[in-house]
């Protein structure tokens, strides 16, 4: 069986919730969580966005610029932001990377 | 005379506690397996005595509404319950996320299927070895791996992410290495490696999985070079033998922090093996709700906060990283559950644990004396 290696994130990855993973509302603590095996993540709100963000249709430069324009900050920090984020998911198995 | 507070009333001894995040709902004692250090307890529960579908569905019901988010199916082998598929699905619709910790004999590839059409989260899927002939000798069951195989095939067909649990001792913890790269080919996202923990069976079979402090040391080596070496590709989560580690785990993240232990007859335990320590008592879900249990009840009261520690746990600064280790492990070795964990360097008792430890590494294995055989 191909071993699949690590994925490295760039601007052009399209990636969505690997199944297993989900966001939910945890109304008894107030907040959103990320569920995933063995894994509960409370999520600010930037991370919440970043989530949902995940449709696996846009690529993470696309979600930086709606970002960008939606709060009207440096795109280049909004990108970075998103990427190590969206990094550290991947590394953790949590993503399903489309393109 | 020293009081401890165990022997005060029920309601002078309750700490703020945060709402559980996780439960282990163990929906039944029976198992094909015969694992030689089965973490059941010594007293195993009839299936006469095991909670009904119902019953359990109003456990679901309750768990969520008290906050609880994860939600682990687990036995004895789970797959023996035959309302495995109802439960999943009552769990998953109420919003748990679910997950099913088993060998895989008892699993159908239409099972499979019917638990995934269900909602099911997640699956932890057991492995004894890296070969045949060893994963089935400790098992105690033949073809037990060739079923995990197929198992394996049936999970990832469905989609729902596979961890490995792989439990190592003396005579497989040589193997972790093909174990791991097993867990890759098998599409694992995750592999669970714990070395085993000596109470309970386990201590029937000391000199058969105690662990040699060689072979400790090359596999923490090896966990960290395979972590660097699989990053992204699976997580590697490891519980080092505490024998031969410095200071105790964090064991359940502290009494009565994060998890709930529900037995197959209902009784509700801080961890699975709270019933070895005879100062507690259990409620039961049969007769006290829940919440109730889990903030008020004596057995989760019983470890909380640090009002209940001795020396050297009392003043040291790390009863907040390992809250003083395993209540179990001090009960079984100290013979008092208010003790520190005498795996702990700073115990008194530690220095006689290695030289057992020792002793019993060294020894020639005893065959196996399997649960349930």
């Amino acid at each position: 069986m191909t071993q699949e290696g690590g994925i490295t994130i760039d601007g052009a990855t399209v990636a969505k919730l690997a199944r297993g993973v989900r966001l939910r509302e945890d109304a008894v603590r107030g907040q959103k969580v990320l569920l995933a095996p063995e894994r509960a993540m409370a999520l600010d709100e930037i991370a919440v966005k970043i989530v949902e963000a995940l449709d696996g249709e846009r690529s993470l430069d696309r979600i930086a610029d709606d970002f960008a324009a939606e709060f009207g900050a440096p795109r280049q920090r909004i990108a970075d932001d998103v990427a190590a984020f969206v990094q550290e998911l991947a590394d953790r198995r949590m993503l399903e990377v489309i393109a | 005379m020293t009081t401890t507070l165990l022997d005060r009333p029920e309601s002078t001894r309750i700490v703020k506690a945060p709402p559980p995040m996780a439960m282990l709902a163990e929906l039944t004692h029976r198992c094909p397996l015969a694992c030689p250090y089965c973490s059941n307890p010594l007293e195993l529960t009839g299936i006469k005595e095991e909670l009904s579908t119902a019953e359990w569905i109003d456990i679901f019901d309750q768990a969520a509404a008290l906050g609880i988010l994860h939600l682990h199916l687990s036995g004895g082998e789970p797959a023996s319950r035959r309302d495995l598929v109802e439960l999943t699905a009552a769990a998953s619709e109420r919003g748990l996320y679910t997950n099913l910790i088993t060998s895989g004999v008892g699993l159908t590839e239409k099972r499979m299927a019917e638990l995934a059409e269900a909602g099911l989260d997640h699956v932890q899927l057991s492995i004894q070895g890296s070969t045949p002939t060893m994963a089935d000798h400790v098992g105690g069951y033949r073809g037990g791996y060739e079923r995990k195989m197929a198992v394996a095939g049936w999970v990832r067909a469905t989609g729902i992410p596979l961890t490995v649990n792989a439990v190592c001792h003396k005579q497989n913890m040589d193997e972790l290495g093909d174990m791991i790269d097993l867990a890759v080919d098998l599409g694992a996202r995750r592999i669970e490696v714990a070395t085993v923990q000596f109470h309970g069976w386990a201590e029937k079979n000391r000199t058969a999985l105690m662990p040699t402090r060689a072979q400790v040391e090359r596999t923490n080596v090896l966990v960290e070079q395979a972590r660097e070496r699989l990053k992204g590709v699976i997580v590697i989560d490891y519980v080092p033998a505490d024998h031969h580690s410095t200071y105790p785990k964090a064991c359940m993240g502290g009494w009565g922090r994060i998890g709930i232990n529900v037995a197959p007859d209902g009784k509700v335990l801080p961890c699975h093996a709270a019933e070895t320590i005879p100062s507690l008592t259990f409620d039961n879900v049969r007769d006290r709700a829940l919440s109730k249990i889990w903030y008020e009840g004596q057995a989760f009261n019983a470890f909380r906060g640090d009002d209940w520690m001795q020396e050297p746990c009392r003043s040291c600064e790390r009863k907040h990283v390992d809250f003083g280790g395993c209540r179990c492990q001090a009960m079984a070795l100290a013979g008092d559950p208010a003790a520190t964990d005498p795996v702990c360097i700073r115990s008194p008792l530690r220095k006689g644990l290695t030289e057992a430890a020792e002793r019993d590494a060294a020894a020639t294995p005893d065959p196996f004396v399997y649960r349930g055989r």
